[in-house]
This record gives structure tokens, C-alpha cells and sequence, in this order.
């Protein structure tokens, strides 16, 4: 693991992308091919599959430690990271050995299904036996995250600068879901793995519109549209398939059957970009995102969810049209095509264009954006009717025109340190609404303030704390914040009965007596608006 | 019959009612020992202090006009009722751990601390006593220390592969002790620079004795173009700064305990962070708290709570009291001393 452990020091050590381009680049061009192969799956989110459980994990490196578990916990709290405590609570190894990245995860996947007395030894006699760095990734194979700043865009543009293959073609070719232990470097990079027809286009995405439309210029040049709150995929119909994928690169087909007819309809060579949402038959459009959530995450679907949440595929773009690569035609040609495909098929099928709003003006279309939240969307989305279909962000062609959140000011009752980057500092923080003359927490919240804000509160969490649990503190109820959020929604589970969507902290309100935050009422009454 | 405390822990700092004075006070007293020169620990505005002579230059450069005397490592001196007597901490040059001896009872204040000798400050030397109140800064078991020849290495191998790419190494470091320790500890390859904090500390501590090599002071006509590949040490705060941009293309590095944890290293967004710290690591704390011989132990200064439980676990009898020594750990990396 030397290559691999150097490549991951040299990403980790620097911030700046020619130093991790550079980085990869040398490496893809000097380690085993095996290990090449590896190191593109682990970095595009691949792992081997898991040989042992994170409970597991804990319980052998407190042992192997010679440490009570709890002040392992209370390590890996101020840490935030699994495979890192354990790199760092465990003794130096007496003499480093350093196997292949390959050799290491085979031997790991060998693992996999042997009784918990032969793992363990294994495990152990690993951790034994590497340095911290190694042990840390080691680790890493095992409880997966493999996250070392680099973006699937820079791995494939190091890629192409090593191998000379092109860079779009490259990225194709990344899609899907190959296994490192089923293809070779060479076939992966060369097409001639197994699974490409079922093989999805990189996602084009758009970038959020911050100021008005207005700079865009002639909003004839520009195609509007709503920008659906559902789950973001592809449809490819090939002969004898049809595959589904989520944006995450992870095949769905199998938990939307409705979809199944569509193979009998579409023509074949058919590839079409759209967004998957529970769909209200009754008055023709989109359900909440929460009737669309109970489905995601379930294998097979019980009918009674079949029923009440029926899937709809509204499609956005073309990308293949009778086999051939559309993505370089103008939008408008490929919307015309798409239109021209849709319109011929049965109106039963859950299958249609997102209708296109007329966008004559900017002032008609911010009206327009306003009535989003009525109609389930989260915004507008504007494309440019002369862009390609291009391969992941980029800039000036795209953009999502999102609705202002949903705010309100909430008081914060615990903290708690934050992970990663943020370890050491208190950063996840719980908020309360007013019940009367009770505090009811109803959210967390962990993002939206600056490392300055947070080192603030920090100092003022640890000068005023009330109690300790673990890692989170209580403290008294003081600091106001306004708490941004996208969507709400009931929840059982959660005392306040109310569940909020993508919670932020908008800002700290300096300025706000805590008897003015929000009430638990207005939450309530916020809750039926949006569902009426 | 229960028997008074030797040392008393009160709003001012500890207390020794025996002989009247505090050790390490942080509002103003009549009476101050002093263990080191850290600005926590040594604070202006005591009416007399105590410390070892090597300490007291340095305090007398950062507090200016004080009343001071000084005393050897292991003299002995009495206070009142008691019997005091300075012992090496290992943690900067001149740090003590203060022993204080009534009747036969012994307490020691550790001060800041570090068992490894780093052929700079005078090596830490356990004292046997009955009670010992020791800081815990790095108090959790993830924090251990590689040897310090081989982080010393690294340094100069960065320092090293820096120079031959054509840049200036700036290397963050506090600028009493840490400072010094690197710069008497790192390969030779090619001038040392320092910033303005460090040099005077340096030239304080030539005239002492202590073995430094030789360093330039940076400034006006010196930089990376009349030095090329040199190393700068600096403190800290210096680092990303427009004093540091002055030095045309650079590395940047910090040099801290802290950086032992990658999430607070990220955070620094700094290229390079290198683990050298002036307090014990975990297994550090623990074998200077057994070799003490003490049975009972006050953790201050660090991740007390989990320490605490630790130790009564192994049969101590452990107690956190508060101090105003450093700041807890979970403050950022910028505003600590470590
Ligand atoms: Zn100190
Ligand atoms: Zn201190």
C-alpha cells in the first residue's frame, strides 16, 4: 500500500488542485495497474465488500489498545473519524510491512462470511503489522468513505493525462457499475468491460442562480422549466433492457416496476434524463417528497406503496435517440425529439415531458418561480436552448433557480463537536421552538456559520455549559439563530411531531431576545399550509 | 483526624495556606511561583516571583519590571511552613515542576510537561510525592508521539524537498520553546530564518547558554531571494499572513501536538502539519503520573473528564480542578499554546 499511502499524503497534504492533479497523474502512471484499478473504484465510491462491522471494529482496537471502551468512545468523538482512531490508538507496529492495495482487499474480501474468531485474529494481526498512515487506510477499506477531496472530474482528468485516452469518453466509461474484481484497468479504460449497455451518461448539472436571471440576457435564448423535488435519473432502453439510475450512480430499476411497460413502448437505443416523483393521479401532479422518501431505500415495494405513492418519470432531456449520442445537439433539437419519442406513447404510462414554461420575460418567470412550492417544485431550472448535454458542472449553460428557504428563529438548547475538518470545535447544535413557556427542540443543525462564528460559540459552549453527555453539552438557552430549511414535513418520530428538510443556520441573530424566537404553533401552521 | 491540604485550589490560582504563596496565580498575588514562562502561567502583576534561573530571563523580557528571585534546580528553599523545590518539566528550557514538602507530606504541580528529553530543555525528571497535580492537555489515548528524531526528520526532508523546488520553507511554531526546540533539532540545509518574536526569545537564551545554531533575523533586504531555500520559523499567527507572502514562492508547515488529528490539520488548511508537541503525550502522562509513586492525582488543563475516569479506573484518586492554564482542547488550533 506504499503507492496507494504516498498518493493519499500528497491529496491530503495540499488544497490546491494542480498539486492533486499532478499527484494522480504520477500515480496512474507508475502503480500496478491492479492497484490503478483499485484506486479509481475506491475514489468514485466503490469498496470492497465489508468483511467486518463498525461495532466490531470498535470492540477489537479498545482491546488491542488495552482500553476500557467508553474512553474509545470518548476518543473517537473528538476525532470524528472510525478508521482514524483506531490508527491512532493503537501502538506503533513493532516492524512496518507494507502489502499491495490489491493484495490487501483481496485478502479482505476473502474475509467476508468467516466466523467472528478468524476475523478477528486477521484483523488484528493487520493492524499489527502496518504504520499509522497504512493502518489508517487500511481501515478505510473496511468502513468505506473514501473521501480524499478529489472529485470524480480531477480523478479522470488525471486519468486522461496518464493514459492519453480521452477525457469525456473517460468519463463514460467510469459510469455504471463495473467491479474492480470482475474488469482489468486496461478493459475499463479501453470499453471492453462487461455492462456497458446498460451504462448511464455522466449527470449534466446545473449551478445555482444566486442573483436574479436578469444577466443571462435575452430570456428567448433561454428554456425554463420546473426544477422537480424528487430523485434525479436516467432511463436507458436498449434491446432487451431497461436500466434505471439514481444521480449517486446506483441502479434503481428494480424498486420503481411501474417503469417495467415502458421497455414494451419506448424504441430501442433510447436514453432519457428526468426526475423520478410520487405522483398524485388524481389531480396530475407531483406528491411531497416525503411520499416519494418512504419509497427509496426498499428493495421490493409492498402494493399498499404501490398505491399510495405510484412513481412518475417527468423527463427533462434526450440523450440517446435510436443508439446514437445525442448529448452534442442543441437542447432545443434533443427537447424536440424527446417531445416528438413521448408524445407517441399510450397516455396511461408513467412516463412525460416536464412541461416547459414560457418564459417571455424575467419578470413573468420570477412571478411564475413563486408559485413553486403549490406545485411541489423547489424552484426553476434555466437552460440555455443552444447547450449541449454536458458532462458534470459546468458553469453559464445551466442553472438551478431555487426558491428562498423557509426561515424562522430558533434558540439552541445542546452541542455537540463536529467531525472531520471541523473536529474540536462545536458545530452540531439542537434548536428549540416555544411551546408556551416550553422549549421544544424540533431540528439540528450543523452548517451556515463561518470557522470564526463557530470557534465564538465554541468558546462560549465550553465557558457555559450546564451538563455533559458524552459529546454534547446542554447548555442554557441564550444563543438565537435563524435556521433555514426547504421543506417540512410530520414525523412521529421527532417530540416537536415535525421534521424539517435540509436544516441550516442562516445566520446568528445577535440581535434576538430568546422570548421572540418561533413557536411550535407556527411550525404547525406552516405544516398545513404546505400540505393544503 | 483529617490533615489540612498542602496545596488549595482557589479563584486566584493554587494556594499553599502553609507557606502563603500560589504557584502559576492568574489574578494578581503577593507571592508567585512560577514554573515556566508561558504567558498562562507566568502572568503580570504579582507582587514577587519565584522561578528558576533559566526561566527568569524570559520572564523578565515579556513582564519587564519585576521583583524576582531565582533557584537552582533541585534547591531547596523554606517558605513558612514548608519546604519548596524546583524540578526539570522537560517542557521548554527553564520549565519546572514545583514540590512543595510539609512534614513529610509532598505535592508536586507539574506545570506543562514532557517526558521525553529533546536535548533543549533540562530532561524531565520524575519526583516522587503523595499527591500530584498534573496537566492533561493531549489526555486522550489517540495522542502518542513518534520519536522525536524521526519527526525531525520529516521536517527536514520537507525542508529539504522545499529548497531544491525552489522555495522558502515557513515552518509555524510557538515562539518560547517549540520554536528553539526545532530549530536545535532539524538537519542542517541551508540559513534559518526567524521572525522578529522568535530571535529575541533566541538571543535570550544564547546569552543563557543554550546551544542554538545560528539564525538570521528576517526583514527588509532578507528573504527568499537573498536567501533562497532557506527555512523560516515563525509563530503561528504568522503563517498565511502578508509578513509570510513576503518571502515570494512558499511552503507553509505548523508544528503541533494537534496536528496528530487530520480533521484539525484540514482545518488549518495548511499544507503540512507535523506532530511536535511540548506535553507528555497519553502514554507520557501516565508513566509520569506512576512514577511519581502518588496516590493521589488532580488533572487540570486538558480533556480532564475522560483522564479522570481513566485514572480512577486504575485506582487513583483522581480529582479535576479547574485552572486558567491554557485553554481547553477543543479551542481552535490558533489560540493555543501547545
Ligand atoms: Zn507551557
Ligand atoms: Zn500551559
Amino acid at each position: 500500500m506504499r503507492d496507494f499511502a504516498t498518493l493519499f499524503a500528497a491529496l491530503d497534504g495540499t488544497t490546491k488542485t494542480t498539486a492533486k492533479l499532478a499527484a494522480l497523474t504520477h500515480y496512474f502512471r507508475t502503480a500496478a495497474e491492479e492497484d490503478r484499478l483499485w484506486t479509481i473504484a475506491l475514489l468514485s465510491g466503490r469498496r470492497p465488500k465489508r468483511a467486518v462491522t463498525a461495532t466490531e471494529l470498535r470492540e477489537w482496537a479498545a482491546e488491542a489498545a488495552g482500553l476500557p471502551l467508553w474512553l474509545f468512545e470518548e476518543s473517537y468523538a473528538m476525532v470524528g473519524d472510525l478508521a482514524e482512531t483506531i490508527a491512532l490508538i493503537l501502538p506503533a507496529a513493532a516492524t512496518e510491512e507494507s502489502p499491495s492495495l490489491s493484495d490487501t482487499i483481496r485478502a479482505l474480501t476473502a474475509l467476508t462470511g468467516q466466523p467472528v474468531a478468524a476475523r478477528k485474529a486477521a484483523i488484528l494481526g493487520w493492524w499489527a503489522r502496518l504504520g499509522t498512515t497504512e493502518r489508517f487506510l487500511f481501515n478505510k477499506l473496511i468502513t468505506g468513505g473514501f473521501r480524499m477531496g478529489v472529485s470524480q472530474g480531477l480523478m479522470t482528468r488525471a486519468l486522461s493525462t496518464a493514459t492519453g485516452v480521452d477525457e469525456a469518453a473517460l468519463a463514460h466509461r467510469l459510469m455504471g457499475d463495473w467491479q474492480p474484481a470482475t474488469t482489468s484497468f486496461q478493459s475499463l479504460i479501453r470499453d471492453e468491460g462487461e455492462g456497458t449497455a446498460s451504462r448511464p451518461y455522466p449527470f449534466a448539472l446545473a449551478s445555482p442562480l444566486e442573483e436574479g436571471p436578469e444577466a443571462l440576457g435575452d430570456p428567448a435564448d433561454w428554456h425554463a422549466e420546473w426544477k422537480w423535488d424528487g430523485i434525479r435519473g436516467q432511463l436507458i432502453h436498449r434491446p432487451g433492457l431497461l436500466a434505471l439510475w439514481s444521480r449517486g450512480e446506483e441502479l434503481i430499476t428494480d424498486r420503481f416496476p411501474e417503469f417495467a411497460p415502458l421497455a414494451d413502448f419506448l424504441p430501442g437505443g433510447t436514453v432519457i434524463d428526468g426526475e423520478v416523483l410520487a405522483w398524485d393521479r388524481v389531480n396530475h401532479r407531483p406528491l411531497p417528497f416525503a411520499d416519494l422518501q418512504k419509497r427509496i431505500g426498499r428493495k421490493t415495494v409492498p402494493k399498499k406503496l404501490l398505491l399510495e405513492a405510484p412513481a412518475r418519470l417527468l423527463a427533462y432531456d434526450l440523450l440517446e435517440d435510436g443508439g446514437r449520442d445525442l448529448r452534442n445537439s442543441p437542447f432545443t433539437e434533443r427537447q424536440a425529439r424527446l417531445a416528438a419519442i413521448l408524445s407517441d406513447l399510450p397516455p396511461d404510462l408513467p412516463l412525460s415531458l416536464s412541461p416547459p414554461i414560457t418564459c417571455a420575460d424575467w419578470a413573468d418567470l420570477a412571478a411564475t418561480r413563486q408559485t413553486a412550492r403549490e406545485r411541489q417544485a423547489e424552484g426553476l431550472m434555466l437552460k440555455r436552448k443552444s447547450s449541449p448535454y454536458f458532462t458534470g458542472r459546468k458553469r453559464g449553460d445551466w442553472w438551478k433557480w431555487k426558491l428562498d428557504p423557509f426561515t424562522l428563529d430558533a434558540v439552541m438548547l445542546y452541542a455537540q463537536a463536529g467531525h472531520g475538518r471541523r473536529a474540536n470545535l462545536y458545530t452540531d447544535f439542537t434548536f428549540a421552538v416555544r411551546d408556551g413557556n416550553a422549549l421544544v427542540p424540533f431540528t439540528k443543525a450543523y452548517s451556515g456559520l463561518t470557522d470564526a462564528e463557530f470557534a465564538e460559540i465554541t468558546r462560549w459552549v465550553q465557558k457555559n455549559t450546564l451538563e455533559r453527555f458524552g459529546p454534547v453539552r446542554r447548555v442554557p438557552p441564550e444563543l438565537v439563530f435563524e435556521i433555514g430549511f426547504e421543506g417540512i414535513q410530520e414525523s412521529p418520530r421527532h417530540k416537536s411531531g415535525i421534521a424539517l428538510r435540509f436544516p441550516r443556520m442562516i445566520r446568528w441573530r445577535r440581535d434576538k431576545p430568546v422570548d421572540e424566537i418561533d413557536t411550535l404553533d407556527g411550525l404547525r401552521d406552516l405544516l398545513r399550509a404546505t400540505r393544503a | 483526624m483529617a490533615k489540612d491540604p498542602v496545596l488549595t485550589f482557589t479563584d486566584r490560582g493554587i494556594y499553599c495556606p502553609a507557606g502563603d504563596f500560589f504557584i502559576d496565580p492568574w489574578r494578581p498575588v503577593d507571592q508567585a511561583l512560577i514554573t515556566h514562562g508561558h504567558s498562562d502561567h507566568a502572568r503580570w502583576g504579582h507582587r514577587r516571583y519565584l522561578a528558576t534561573h533559566q526561566a527568569l530571563p524570559v520572564m523578565r523580557h515579556r513582564l519587564g519590571q519585576i521583583e524576582a528571585q531565582g533557584i537552582a534546580y533541585g534547591e531547596s528553599l523554606r517558605i513558612g511552613g514548608v519546604t519548596v523545590s524546583f524540578h526539570p518539566a522537560g517542557h521548554i528550557p527553564g520549565s519546572a515542576q514545583i514540590a512543595v514538602e510539609r512534614s513529610g507530606e509532598v505535592w508536586v504541580v507539574s506545570g506543562d510537561y514532557k517526558v521525553e528529553p529533546d536535548g533543549l530543555a533540562e530532561a524531565f525528571a520524575p519526583v516522587p510525592c503523595h499527591a500530584f497535580i498534573s496537566e492533561c492537555t493531549f489526555g486522550l489515548p489517540v495522542f502518542r508521539w513518534r520519536p522525536q528524531a524521526v519527526v525531525m526528520n520529516e521536517v527536514t526532508d520537507w525542508w529539504a524537498a522545499n529548497a531544491a523546488a525552489g522555495k522558502v520553507s515557513i515552518l509555524g511554531a510557538y515562539s518560547l520553546g517549540k520554536a528553539q526546540r526545532l530549530l536545535a533539532g532539524v538537519g542542517a540545509v541551508g540559513p534559518i530564518l526567524t521572525h522578529g518574536a522568535v530571535e529575541q526569545v533566541n538571543e535570550i537564551l544564547r546569552n543563557q547558554g543554550y546551544d542554538l545554531p545560528a539564525t538570521i533575523r528576517a526583514g527588509q533586504g532578507v528573504d527568499g531571494r537573498t536567501h533562497p531555500g532557506a527555512l523560516v520559523i515563525a509563530p503561528p499567527s504568522a503563517l498565511g499572513s502578508a509578513w509570510a507572502r513576503k518571502f515570494g514562492p512558499a511552503e507553509e508547515a505548523f508544528a503541533s501536538g494537534w496536528m496528530a488529528v487530520r480533521g484539525i490539520r484540514r482545518r488549518r488548511a495548511l499544507g503540512t502539519g507535523f506532530v511536535v508537541s511540548d506535553h507528555a503525550d497519553f502514554p507520557g502522562l501516565l508513566s509520569a503520573i506512576r512514577a511519581t509513586g502518588c496516590e493521589r492525582v488532580f488533572v487540570t488543563h486538558g480533556y480532564t473528564a475522560p483522564f479522570r475516569r481513566f485514572l480512577a479506573e486504575q485506582g487513583y484518586d483522581a480529582v479535576i480542578v479547574a485552572t486558567e492554564y491554557g485553554e481547553e482542547p477543543e479551542e481552535p488550533v490558533e489560540t493555543i499554546e501547545s
